[in-house]
């Protein structure tokens, strides 16, 4: 974005605007948009299936959600779609997650945390 | 502070969030704790966090990703591609009558000449902004975009006010970015699908003629190829 453009971007109020292109706020955000694209390339879904999935997630949010959250929905319609699919079903994510929780609460920080199996 | 991984640019607004930043530990099944807390006992992970973990564990155990192939896919959307290869495909029609006319009748076609392909199997369609009709792009549904051409898509492309009021009102839009469009200036909104996305060409700037391609593709911004901004004039270039 040029500086001019930038500028009289800033100007508006309801529109977030970001500096420099595109950003992901954390890590986790572009894992998950990253696992999507390979996911799609692997043919678990087709891209439509995806973008009614999102859609879907995002209508439901309604049109006061802040955009913070749109990565939120991204997953949140990822593991639905996953679920819907027999790919990853959500008794087995749930399970994986109990225990990366674990094996993290039991990693000193600093130190590598490894999912025990 | 939430450390940044390589390849993937932390937002300066990001809140300084309690979550523990981590990177992967290659080809394993380990992550390392990048992050500090002021207890001396085990780690936490946000609750996001442990859930794209979980996923990401399972679709590689199941084969459905590689994770230095993720990592990879990262760095290419964030460092390579970018709205670059769109300003390179702008400034070849704006210099190049034949190709202008290539992209303006099969622009998948076209912009799959200069190497910028898709992974969606998107099909890609042009709009020129002209004296008459000013064109500009959104996704009502959720944010498809042009991906190939244009890298990922800005924060306030995807926000509910941009997806909702451009349709509403695309001249108030375009006055909160700035940009004034005559009166008999048509202004219409591509609105984009999963199978179609759209990309604009700018005006091409005068004072520029004989200019190198190379040095065009500079006035060409991501906004402009959007139709939410103009292409930067000469003289705005060199401020």
């Amino acid at each position: 974005m040029s500086k001019t453009e930038n500028n009289l971007a800033r100007k508006l109020p309801e529109i977030p605007i970001d500096d420099d292109g595109p950003v992901f706020a954390e890590p986790w955000q572009a894992q998950a948009f990253a696992m999507t694209l390979k996911l799609h390339e692997k043919g678990a879904f087709t891209w439509p299936e995806w973008a009614d999935a999102l859609g879907g997630e995002l209508k439901a949010a309604g049109e006061h959600d802040s955009v913070d959250n749109y990565y939120l929905h991204w997953l949140r319609a990822l593991e639905k779609l996953l679920d819907q699919k027999n790919i990853v079903q959500n008794d087995e994510r749930e399970d994986c997650k109990a225990a990366w929780d674990k094996a993290a609460r039991a990693t000193p920080h600093g130190n590598t945390i490894v999912l025990g199996t | 502070m939430v450390r940044e991984r390589p390849g993937v640019r932390i937002s300066p607004a990001a809140p300084a969030t309690k979550l523990l930043a981590t990177r992967r530990v290659w080809g394993q099944n380990k992550w390392m704790t990048d992050h500090h807390h002021n207890h001396d006992e085990g780690s936490e992970l946000s609750d996001t966090a442990l859930r794209v973990r979980a996923l990401e564990t399972l679709l590689v155990d199941k084969g459905y990703v590689d994770p230095a192939a993720l990592d990879e896919l990262i760095d290419t959307y964030e460092n390579k591609v970018g709205p670059r290869n769109g300003a390179a495909v702008i400034a070849n029609a704006w210099t190049d009558e034949e190709y202008r006319q290539r992209l303006l009748t099969n622009a998948t076609a076209a912009i799959a000449e200069l190497d910028f392909v898709g992974r969606q199997g998107e099909h890609m369609v042009a709009v020129e902004n002209t004296e008459k009709t000013h064109n500009m792009i959104v996704c009502t549904l959720c944010s498809c975009y042009p991906w190939p051409v244009l890298g990922l898509p800005p924060i306030w492309y995807k926000s509910p006010p941009y997806r909702s009021r451009v349709v509403i009102d695309p001249r108030g839009v375009l006055a909160d970015f700035g940009v004034t469009v005559p009166e008999n200036t048509e202004v219409r909104v591509w609105d984009s699908t999963a199978e179609v996305r759209y990309l604009v060409i700018p005006q091409r700037p005068a004072g520029t003629e004989g200019w190198s391609k190379a040095k065009l593709a500079e006035l060409v911004t991501r906004n402009s190829m959007i139709g939410t901004g103009t292409a930067i004039s000469p003289d705005e270039l060199e401020t």
